[in-house]
């Protein structure tokens, strides 16, 4: 089978309930074969429901789930060879060091002894941690669990990685070295399914994204085309001297032919097909006592998309997920 | 796939993580040797060890068995390390052979405490030795399974040990190791026989002063079907519970 011309992942309306919530509702997508595809939506909109039934972690109701054309929904542990699979939360053995538990995690794909220590070891040093291989994992600091996490997730060369939320709660650096790490494995022709709640992490990392709100999801397309359907636009974020919380309804009353978005407090972002003349608007609100202190003109990132999309605030969505925080 | 390169690393892993950690080791030794003191006192020193013996070995494989086995399956379950195996592509059942290969090994061993101490005492020439060895193998897997079955039922480490007790204590005193089933009130005694240590222990009166209640076949095969239905039963539990 030619993997270039298959799609690695297909989902086909594939959907979970627990109880009375319905937290996958029958979602269909495909991941073509050596791409980095993108999962996006807010907490609790079905990204590691949806990971768990494609791993085998969780069994569907409904659909079917197929890897490179042949269908595993009713064993997926047959497929379980083929993937690697990077949880949101560290899940490495505490006592053990980490030379130890990446030798563990490649004794459990079958590989011998010698194997094992040898692409252990090369990964080790390709995720920085050479000098940390014989430290117990649980005195690594966040970053470095998250590294070795991933490194055990690839350890026996999947052709797919799940990577579920890879940098949330590490620190910069960390996070840019698994960006790259993440960027490495497209290289190495690894099929990457990834979530994260860093819009700008997915724009940079992702070729084609999907955007799941409320266990469904509302728009998926090559990032690309995301953005391109968004150029299209003239935005421009006026930020004002005070609170614009009391006045939205009045806002939107006064000019119906706008569209407007309130990413904060005090910020007003304006969305027109053609140039929108900004003087009325100012004194608008100037009449009304708020003052405009500034006023730019936004080129669209794939935040205003997924904003625009899921109608969700990127920045309380972060604040959650860091709130929840990796262990 | 080598799947036997995946059961030796597990077992070997529980092993030295877990079982071979001196709180553990020293109460697999302390353990038996603190009921044999006990019972030795309670007889004012006039004790017969070749009854005691049973009765420590079978308790000694119960209790070792099931506290560690019901509370390092809920502790790896609890950390999500249980996830990485449940993610291994090696079948359900052969996962949960190699976890608890390690808890076996512990509950047949710490069996050996006792009868090691025996043997510096009292002439054990008597002894059937293969059958005393076929009831601590079967004891043991019998226990690890039970321990096994409390695991996947709860999912706190406080409700392991709770939950194993509830099994724990009411068996001890009613599968004949202390008090002769044939001493039991009438309406207790059908429920002695749905006990496996009943017949694990059996098994070891039987092999240790030939005064067994039943036949040794019925005993061993009795363990069997004890032993295939508790793991089934865990494992089926896992299919519904963890995998849902």
């Amino acid at each position: 089978m030619n993997s270039e011309n298959t799609a690695a992942i297909e989902a086909l309306d594939v959907a979970k309930h627990f109880g009375q919530v319905e937290a996958v509702k029958g979602v269909s997508f495909c991941v073509n074969a050596g791409e980095i595809f993108g999962f996006l939506g807010p907490n609790g909109a079905g990204k590691t429901t949806t990971i768990n039934m494609l791993t085998g972690l969780a069994r569907p109701d409904h659909g079917r789930i197929s890897y490179f054309g042949r269908d595993y929904t009713a064993n997926l542990k047959k497929a379980q060879h083929l993937m690697g699979v990077v949880p949101d939360e560290s899940n490495l053995y505490p006592e053990m060091s980490g030379l130890d538990n990446l030798s563990f995690c490649a004794s459990l794909y079958g590989m011998g002894k010698k194997e094992r220590e040898t692409r252990s070891r090369e990964l080790l040093a390709s995720f920085g941690l050479t000098d940390a291989s014989k430290r117990a994992f649980g005195g690594y600091s966040r970053g470095m669990k998250r590294r070795l996490t991933i490194a055990a997730g690839i350890i026996h060369h999947p052709k797919i990685l799940f990577l579920d939320e890879p940098t949330t709660g590490v620190d910069v650096a960390s996070a840019r070295r698994i960006r790259e790490l993440i960027a490495g494995l497209k290289s190495s022709g690894t099929t990457v399914f990834l979530t994260t709640h860093y819009i700008e992490e997915a724009q940079r990392l992702c070729d084609r994204i999907a955007f799941i709100v409320d266990g469904r999801i509302v728009r998926m397309d090559a990032v690309a085309e995301l953005l391109r359907q968004t150029h299209g636009k003239h935005v421009v974020e006026l930020t004002t001297s005070g609170s614009l919380t009391q006045m939205r309804e009045e806002v939107l009353r006064g000019f119906s032919n706008v569209e407007f978005e309130f990413p904060a407090d005090n910020i007003l972002r304006s969305i027109t097909e053609q140039a929108l003349a900004l003087a009325p608007l100012i004194r608008f609100l100037e009449e009304r006592g708020i003052a405009v202190t500034e006023a730019r003109a936004v080129k669209p990132s794939l935040e205003d998309v997924f904003i625009r999309v899921t109608g969700i605030e990127v920045d309380r969505m972060k604040k959650e997920k860091e709130k929840k925080g990796p262990q | 796939m080598k799947q036997w390169i995946a059961f030796w690393n597990i077992f070997s892993k529980d092993i030295r993580t877990y079982y071979l950690k001196p709180p553990n080791l020293s109460w697999g030794i302390i353990f038996p040797l603190a009921w044999t003191l006990m019972f030795f006192i309670r007889s004012g020193g006039d004790v017969d060890l070749f009854a005691l013996l049973p009765g420590v070995m079978t308790m000694s494989i119960l209790f070792g068995t099931t506290s560690l086995l019901s509370v390092t399956i809920t502790f790896e379950k609890k950390g999500r390390s249980f996830e990485r195996l449940l993610l291994a592509p090696i079948s359900l059942e052969y996962l949960m052979l190699a976890k608890t290969s390690g808890a076996i090994m512990f509950g047949a061993i710490n069996a050996f405490v006792p009868l090691i101490i025996a043997a510096f005492i009292v002439d054990l020439g008597a002894v059937s030795w293969a059958l005393l060895i076929c009831g601590v193998v079967l004891t043991s897997v019998v226990s690890t399974f039970l321990g096994l079955f409390i695991a996947v039922a709860v999912s706190e480490v406080f409700e392991a040990q709770t939950f194993s007790n509830f099994f724990r204590f009411p068996m001890v005193f009613l599968c004949g190791l202390f008090f002769p089933i044939e001493r039991l009130p009438v309406f207790l005694r059908p429920l002695s026989y749905v006990l496996p240590l009943t017949y694990g222990g059996d098994i070891l009166q039987g092999a240790v002063n030939q005064s067994a209640l039943m036949p040794s076949a019925l005993s061993l095969a009795a363990l069997v079907v004890f032993c295939a239905g508790l793991f089934l039963l865990s494992v089926r539990t896992i299919r519904v519970k963890w995998i849902c």
